[in-house]
């Protein structure tokens, strides 16, 4: 299974880059983007701990999403409630187990089923409620079911069949010496394995190309996320300031 | 009347998710603008004729698109990280009442976002069908045209996104690239024209607005036996009031406007309206062009130098005061020349609020114990602004000026009122007759609300605060077996209940001149 172990050392290595330079260079994009306009949704925090206290409920809880609509927000909560767990979880095959995570991993376990379910009810909702069905692309349904494919096969490990642990351990411990060129740090040769870590991998790549930014984006939303005082503390973008300074009217007759 | 049926009300006070009809609301847009108005706003004119696309239209579109989402992070956030959930699909009152799903706000922003997809992600780049990524045509500006003026920009769909995405952020930066390739809207275009031109919306000039305001001066001391003033261009007045230009004659604006006269003169302050910046109203904002909408609020920078005020307060106008309230530091500021005591600027409401606190106010409830009223919160007021200094002081500061001057308040159900209030059907430049069957079914959840409290609870009128509010109520609720007296304006309410005790106004008679015609210029 050399083969297999190199490619997929490989693969983790690309898909970890592409994330995180992906998803640097949109933060970095959203970060330089001017908000030329004081436009908070109201009612809005007067102060910036009241932001950040906004931001938290919104983050956490889905507290819009909530006043909206309850069923989806059950599925919506559901599946990332649950995602974090199952993340919490595997941090045990990148870290030695402290005495939290271990006590965290019977929740990791079956928060894995909780997942695959909220998923389902997201799925269900874009064949079942006709507006969501309109709206709904292919991307849309295959998202789903990337997550899905995930749950299920992680599932299967846990409650099934189970993967050598240890295997996988070595394999991800090795990632930054390229141990997966040698065998003791090679994947086990368990394709319910192989699923999985493939299609994490191609959840990873598609993260900064996809609807997935929602997850950095919401940080930058104004509306959610400024300040409401726009009569007490001036707000001007460059651009807009350099009108004021030149005394012009349009952006077309400014001096670069 | 009409060739499209008009929603039934049930008088539950809440209207079902109609299920999606496509194409109910397919057409061709309000009328587009001639180039005489675009060349006003600096927009191109090289278009051959009134809706055709200047030359190159799919790279200048594409051009300023991409200008825009460099200029704005609400655009480029927004048009990245909808993850179509569908929790806004069913808050749009013209999705609500029209069933066209392109009216569903994800569905709205999603026509500008396919295309964005196309042109500047790599998976609509490569794998276009995968994610719904359309190439521009002219089918899609056309698209694009019709649908960016069925939002009225009320944001009601940003309260329930879970990321905020606010579509009227969308539709204003569709409005401004339609603006770029030759489709801008005439009736937005012209009226921004005449504000630049003449100072006002409605295009009345300084003589008319004196004689207007002299009128009702005559009016009002008949009414009264007390010459309140109603001064225009008052030097050295320490207030200047700066009210949307339908406040000069339409109804039920006007009886506002003597209520403002009314506090004003009994508080013994001294105002004045300007003639150049005789608009409170700012389509710039409708149209999504800062430069426009920076032009038009310098004009109320201008008047408050030159007429050396030390205040700005606004008038009764719901986009008005989200331009006055959130935008007008930014755009024409800063105000460092004024009373930093205030607030700038301040509404009016939070004025007479202020002075009804104090008790300088003599009240007579009873004058308005004909009426039992609910509140209309305007859009722009409720999620784009803000009275008082605290967060909701815009929901509570109408309502107590109402509960202090009338005896008999109800609010509607709570799911159409405050933040989660639905638009009138005419906001955000729609306010054209052009627009009539939009406007028809885009009041019915406003319209099923009301019918409710008029059942259930005896209510008569509801109190509006905004121009557009209520012109598209007294125009449009008759088409649901209301009538028009029953709208009524928030400073109507004080004015037929305020006891007028200062027998001369600190402000100077007005001159008396020869000719004392007294005519009806609107």
């Amino acid at each position: 299974m050399t083969f297999v172990s190199i490619l997929y050392g490989l693969l983790f290595w690309a898909a970890t880059l592409i994330l995180v330079i992906g998803v640097g260079m949109k933060i970095r994009q959203y970060w330089n983007t001017p908000a030329p306009l004081k436009i908070p949704t109201t009612p809005a925090p007067v102060t910036q701990g009241g932001v950040v206290w906004r931001m938290f409920k919104e983050v956490v809880f889905f507290q819009s999403l909530f006043r909206s609509n309850k069923v989806l927000w059950l599925f919506a909560f559901l599946f990332h409630i649950s995602l974090w767990l199952v993340l919490i979880r595997h941090t045990r095959y990148f870290m030695e187990m402290g005495s939290i995570l271990t006590f965290m991993q019977p929740f990791g376990r079956y928060a894995g089923i909780t997942m695959v379910l909220g998923l389902a009810g997201l799925w269900a909702r874009r064949f079942l409620v006709d507006r969501v069905r309109y709206i709904s692309a292919p991307s849309d349904h295959l998202m789903l079911a990337l997550l899905i494919g995930i749950g299920m096969s992680g599932l299967m490990m846990s409650f099934v069949s189970h993967a050598d642990v240890t295997q996988v351990k070595a394999f991800f411990g090795g990632m930054l010496t390229f141990g997966f060129f040698g065998a003791e740090g090679a994947l086990p040769a368990d394709p319910i394995v192989l699923v999985h870590l493939l299609l994490v991998a191609i959840l990873m790549i598609i993260f900064p190309i996809s609807k997935l930014l929602h997850a950095p984006g919401v940080f930058f939303s104004p509306t959610r996320n400024q300040v409401d005082n726009p009569r007490e503390k001036r707000h001007i973008s460059p651009w807009a300031l350099e009108l004021e300074r030149q005394g012009k009217t349009f952006l077309s007759e400014l001096n670069k | 009347m009409a060739d499209y049926e008009i929603p039934k009300l049930t008088g539950e006070g809440y209207t079902e998710v109609p299920a999606v009809k496509e194409d109910t609301m397919k057409g061709s847009g309000p009328f587009i603008a001639k180039a005489d108005f675009q060349k006003a706003m600096g927009f191109p004119t090289d278009f051959a004729a009134v809706g055709e696309l200047v030359p190159n239209w799919k790279e200048r579109a594409l051009e300023k698109m991409a200008d825009l989402k460099g200029r704005y992070r609400s655009l480029q956030v927004y048009l990245d990280i909808c993850v179509k959930c569908g929790a806004c699909t069913d808050k749009c009152h013209y999705f609500i009442g029209t069933s066209d799903p392109k009216n569903m706000p994800v569905a709205r922003q999603d026509l500008l976002r396919k295309v964005y997809r196309r042109y500047f992600t790599f998976a609509g780049k490569y794998f276009p069908k995968l994610v719904g990524a359309v190439d521009l045509t002219e089918d899609v500006i056309k698209d694009w045209y019709n649908y960016y003026h069925q939002c009225s920009q009320c944001r009601r769909c940003s309260v329930f996104c879970p990321y905020g995405i606010d579509t009227a952020e969308i539709s204003m930066a569709a409005r401004e690239i339609l603006d770029h390739v030759g489709y801008g809207s005439k009736y937005n275009n012209e009226i921004i024209g005449k504000v630049f031109k003449i100072g006002n919306n409605l295009g009345l000039p300084g003589m008319a607005l004196a004689d207007t305001l002299e009128g009702l001066e005559e009016d009002v001391e008949a009414d009264t036996g007390i010459a309140v003033r109603y001064p225009l261009d008052l030097e050295g007045a320490e207030i200047l009031l700066v009210t949307p230009s339908a406040d000069f004659f339409a109804e039920p604006h006007i009886d506002g406007l003597i209520g403002y006269g009314k506090v004003f003169h009994e508080t013994g302050v001294t105002w004045t309206f300007s003639s150049h910046a005789s608009e409170a109203a700012n389509f710039g904002m409708f149209v999504g062009s800062y430069e426009n909408m920076r032009r038009v609020s310098l004009r109320v920078r201008e008047a408050a130098i030159k007429l050396k005020v030390k205040r700005i307060v606004f008038g009764e106008c719901g986009h008005a005061w989200r331009v006055a309230y959130s935008f007008l530091n930014t755009l024409a500021g800063p105000f460092d020349f004024l009373d930093q005591r205030y607030p700038i600027p301040q509404h009016i409401l939070e004025y007479t609020w202020g002075e009804l606190q104090k008790g300088t106010l003599k009240i007579d409830k009873t004058e308005n114990d004909d009426k039992v009223l609910t509140f209309h919160d305007s859009c722009n007021v409720a999620r784009g602004s803000r009275m008082g200094d605290y967060p909701g002081g815009q929901f509570d500061i109408p309502r107590n000026v109402i509960k202090a001057v009338c005896n008999h308040f109800v609010d509607m159900p709570a799911d159409t009122i405050h933040d989660a209030t639905f638009c009138c059907g005419g906001g955000g430049g729609l306010l054209t007759d052009d627009l009539m069957e939009l406007r028809v079914k885009g009041i019915q959840p406003r319209a099923e609300a009301l019918r409710h409290v008029s059942l259930h609870n005896g209510v008569t009128h509801m109190a509006a605060i905004c121009a557009i509010c209520k012109s598209q109520f007294t125009k449009v609720l008759p088409y649901y077996g209301f009538t028009m007296d029953q709208i009524v304006s928030v400073h109507q309410l004080v004015s037929n209940a305020i006891i007028l005790q200062r027998q001369e106004s600190v402000i100077p008679p007005r001159p008396k001149d020869d000719d004392e015609d007294e005519d009806d210029d609107a």
